[in-house]
């Protein structure tokens, strides 16, 4: 099976010299993402394959990478699982792409990079030993870089690259290290050596907090977090969905593979650090996404939010783990696998909808955009599915994660430990007051986007985005409706992979009644997503007879009412900013230090009246800023020793040798 | 199996039918507090009968979406209400949705409501959509955190085996459960959009939230839609009645005194919290809109403590 993989995978790396042979052809858009569509959905019959048919793992070692080990690559259950979302989400782009790709007035800085960043992606999880890992991993981050800066004329999109490259060496450096310690002084550099002598307690700890800020810088944990909502949004926007959708995954993969697979036994503290971290992310991310009004920066700054979702239920397996209590455990990393899942469907789909959009109207502001629901129904439809999903929202998929994961928190008052009997509530807490604010942040994006009057010209001439985008976001919308209505059998599907992580399984799913979904006992907790769809579809519909056969169904058009005062200028209605006023006024001065200033203009004057509002990013502020203050005060000093005299480097160089001669010395 | 399916059956027709009796309830007495004689108590029903006779009068901005939001606000709403206990436990589709679960359907009617605010285009659409999904920021939290003490003491989110343990003598008195039902108490009032949140009874004040979103709407549409804020009052009075007050709800192989005295309690829970909800409405003032984050606030740190108490110790 993996011989067939990496024949995938070789496929798709062999597309980049066509497509940079294809660049100005007209032809070229349509033969790479065609190419990768096909390639991407072999790869993701043959992932399902495995995952469903339980197959075994299989391995292989290929002759190069370090020379004494080879470059070995290994499917599992997890891998396959992580396949699949790769590999979904890869088609789903290409699909999107074929389309939307057409608009690109830059093809040749996109078609050679973006069939390479997917073989990349599929890598990652392939590899079985740390070095290709590490090649992997850093071969996903250039090419993404490279994609990031397509746009390279817009000073912004050098600086989100600049920001997004920085972070990518950042997150592959903790991961060199980990894997250093991991590997140890013998040097076990493939997985199964590793996993055959787990380290000491005191290593594997560091291992741990080295793996949270690789993995969790290249997924977005808070405070690792800025350079993605910078890098994501820049990217052209099939490419945008695949970072976050997919990218994100791969290093949640990551940490999986690090903390659940090779790590040995959890301590129980790992998973405070986890949970704590996790809380904060999805809170955070939300809040920042409240406070945009580019579009596609919402969207990556919600995909900050869903990551710190899934790290929060990982750290509820790893504390259920810690303590050997193996259903919670699976209920919990049911919720994180399956989360994963969820949010490569709806956050491809709404970077799709935000894609097409930009394309129709060339802006992702939303102050400038409204109304396209008349001129753009279809991506609208799709568009407002995939919101409803993110929100975690019944009947469709978003919803039956989270409530996974809120069982998984009802099933903690078992664990021993006073801090995890303070911490849990709280991440409980965490999580409930992120998916409301998630609610607020949708109703904003899609409300504001789509509803209303146009804002702008460019909103008024929208039109119609083309059918292969829109192939690709029904086909989104299709699985997050199937994941929402019919849970029960992802959760059979991901039963293999959570069995080889945490030694437990949910009970099967798909002998359940009525098709409901049954985490422990049905009379503790059950859901069913297929009949409440029908009970409120059928009640809509019986509603909708009853009053139009029996009252009245006549409509009367007329200008819109607004309490007598209707005001033919579109500025009066409610922008992005001023939706989020209230919000912002409740939580913005804490998080974000926000703060209003309004000037009023004397009687008289025909000045108009100014309203400030300052939003910082207080991360960036105490964080970032004093670490880039630092390194630019030391390489002002360190720049000196470019113009010395010729003596000077002289005895710098004697000096040197003396120091490192005096070393030896000592050294016993 | 039938007999079932016409409990359920009953039990939807009940709520619907009993939902703008309650309201009617609420405003006469509010009505009578304030010694005026009020309107008759079968004036919401007809208010709707003439709504729903009338033309929709639809804005000229309107689109597709906001003419399926009443129908879709009104079932999820329907649909909710159904699924708690009444008079009768053990519904026949009580399984199909926990009380989270429950909590996240009236969620969707929420969301989409918001949206139908924002689609006309219009700034008291917008005021009311962006104050309302404020509001919920955090009610919807302080929900979840009052389902998960209650959930941690009955060992589940099951609204029937919740109502059937607060039933039984395991239940004793309990700090935790306390704060439960003052939080709860303090959600719902926000949740129904009653005074000191917000005023049912006003219309075009600056301070509101729900009239404004629904602003635009008229007929058939409007009719839906105050039905709809109609249950969601019953819902909750259900919901603190089941669980904390859930003496007399019949078992599911119950006979027929027994079904008569569900039905008969049941009628006399609403009465008292109707009555309770409109005496508190008539003593107290409304409040500015942004001191309501202060006041839900309250409401979560309550039901966050209750929640930390019952990890703590399994007896508070």
């Amino acid at each position: 099976m993996v011989v067939y993989a990496l024949c995938g995978v070789a496929a798709l790396v062999a597309l980049a010299p066509v497509g940079m042979a294809l660049r100005a052809s007209p032809r070229g858009t349509g033969v790479v993402y065609g190419a990768s569509l096909i390639v991407t959905l072999m790869l993701l019959v043959m992932s399902l394959d495995i995952l469903l048919t339980g197959a075994g793992a299989s391995a292989t070692t290929l002759p190069f990478g370090l020379p004494w080990i080879g470059a070995h690559f290994r499917i599992d259950t997890l891998a396959a699982f992580f396949l699949v979302v790769i590999n979904l989400g890869g088609a789903a782009a290409s699909l999107f792409a074929l389309g939307y790709g057409r608009h690109e007035d830059a093809p040749q800085r996109v078609l050679p990079f973006y069939p390479v960043y997917l073989a990349g992606m599929n890598m990652v999880v392939l590899a079985a030993d740390a070095f290709t890992f590490l090649v992997a991993w850093e071969f996903m981050s250039l090419t993404s870089w490279a994609l990031v800066i397509a746009h390279h004329r817009t000073a912004e999109n050098l600086r989100a690259g600049y920001v997004y490259l920085l972070m990518a060496g950042f997150g592959t450096l903790t991961l060199l290290l980990a894997f250093g310690l991991l590997a140890g002084a013998e040097g076990h550099y493939t997985f199964d050596a590793i996993r055959a002598a787990p380290p000491s307690a005191g290593v594997a700890a560091l291992v741990l907090i080295l793996a949270i800020a690789g993995a969790g810088s290249k997924a977005g944990l808070v405070p690792l977090h800025v350079w993605l909502p910078l890098a994501h949004p820049a990217a052209p926007s099939h490419v945008s969905a695949l970072m976050s959708a997919v990218m994100t995954k791969v290093a949640v993969y990551g940490f999986i593979r690090i903390v659940f697979d090779l790590l040995g036994t959890p301590a129980w503290w790992w998973s405070l650090v986890v949970l704590g971290i996790g809380g904060a992310t999805c809170v955070m991310g939300v809040l920042y996404a409240l406070m945009q009004r580019d579009l596609k920066r919402v969207l990556a700054y919600s995909t900050i939010e869903n990551i710190g979702i899934v790290f929060a239920a990982l750290g509820l397996a790893l504390a259920f783990k810690a303590e050997q209590l193996p259903l919670p455990a699976a209920l919990a990393m049911t919720a994180a696998l399956f989360h994963v899942f969820n949010h490569s469907l709806f956050k491809s789909l709404l970077f799709f909808g935000a894609g097409a959009v930009l394309s129709a109207t060339g802006t992702r502001d939303m102050d400038r955009l409204g109304g396209l629901i008349h001129r753009m129904p279809q991506t609208a439809f799709a568009f407002l599915a995939g919101c409803v999903a993110i929100s975690a929202l019944p009947p469709l998929n978003g919803f039956v994660s989270e409530w996974l994961a809120f069982q998984a928190i009802l099933l903690s008052p078992q664990l021993p430990f006073w801090s995890l009997k303070l911490m849990v509530p709280a991440v409980g807490a965490l999580l409930a007051l992120s998916a409301a604010l998630a609610a607020a942040c949708f109703v904003r994006a899609f409300g504001i986007t789509f509803l209303g009057r146009p804002r702008s010209d460019a909103a008024t001439l929208a039109h119609e985005t083309d059918t292969h985008s829109l192939a690709a976001m029904y086909v989104l919308t299709a699985l997050c409706l199937i994941a929402g209505v019919l849970p029960g059998f992802f959760i059979d599907a991901l039963a293999p992979v959570v069995q080889a992580l945490t030694g437990g399984r949910m009970p099967v799913q798909t002998g359940v009644a009525w098709l409901s979904i049954v985490p422990v006992a049905e009379s503790r907790s059950s859901y069913n997503g297929l009949l409440v769809f029908a009970f409120i579809a059928l009640s809509g519909a019986i509603a909708a007879l009853a009053i139009h056969r029996l009252a009245s169904d006549r409509v009367r058009r007329a200008p819109t009412w607004d309490c007598g005062y209707p005001d033919a200028s579109t500025g009066t209605q409610y922008s992005a900013s001023s939706f989020a006023q209230p919000i912002r006024r409740v939580f913005g001065t804490l998080v974000f230090g926000a703060r209003e200033t309004g000037s009023m203009p004397p009687p008289g004057s025909t000045a108009p009246a100014r309203l400030t509002v300052v939003v910082r990013d207080l991360i960036w502020d105490w964080l970032y800023a004093p670490v880039a203050a630092g390194i630019a005060f030391a390489s002002d000093r360190v720049n000196t020793m470019q113009f010395l005299t010729i003596r000077s480097y002289l005895s710098l160089v004697f000096g040197a040798l003396v120091l490192l001669l005096l070393v030896l010395a000592i050294w016993p | 199996m039938m007999r079932e399916f016409a409990f359920q059956g009953a039990q939807m027709l009940l709520v619907l039918l009993l939902a703008p009796l309650l309201t009617g309830f609420v405003r006469k007495v509010k009505a009578r507090l304030l010694r005026r004689q009020g309107p008759p108590l079968l004036q919401p029903y007809r208010d709707l009968a003439r709504l729903l006779r009338k033309d929709v009068v639809l804005s000229d901005d309107a689109s597709w979406l906001f003419r399926v939001i009443p129908y879709f606000v009104f079932a999820a709403t329907w649909v909710a209400v159904s699924l708690v206990p009444t008079f009768r436990s053990g519904l026949m589709f009580s399984w199909t949705a926990d009380l989270i679960a429950i909590i996240a359907v009236l969620g969707s009617a929420r969301f989409f409501q918001a949206l139908a605010g924002l689609d006309a285009g219009t700034s008291f659409g917008g005021i009311g959509s962006s104050r309302e999904v404020m509001i919920a920021s955090l009610a919807e939290p302080a929900m979840l955190m009052i389902v998960f003490a209650i959930a941690l003491i009955a060992g589940a989110t099951q609204l029937s085996t919740m109502s059937a343990f607060m039933n039984s003598d395991e239940v004793g008195l309990r700090v935790s459960l306390g704060f439960c039902l003052i939080a709860l108490i303090m959600v719902a009032i926000a949740e129904n959009g009653r005074i000191p949140v917000d005023n049912p009874a006003t219309h075009l004040e600056l301070t509101m939230v729900h009239e404004a979103m629904v602003l635009e709407y008229s007929g058939r549409h409007l009719a839906l839609i105050e039905l709809a804020a109609m249950l969601k009052l019953l819902l909750y009075v259900s919901l603190i009645a089941c669980l904390f007050a859930p003496w007399g709800i019949s078992p599911s192989g119950a006979g027929a005194t027994q079904l008569a005295a569900g039905v008969a309690s049941y009628i006399a829970k609403l009465a008292v919290l109707g009555a309770a909800l409109a005496a508190f409405e008539t003593v107290i003032a409304k409040m500015r809109v942004f001191r309501v984050p202060e006041f839900i606030g309250a409401a979560l740190m309550l039901a966050l403590l209750a929640t930390l108490l019952r990890f703590v110790s399994g007896s508070l």
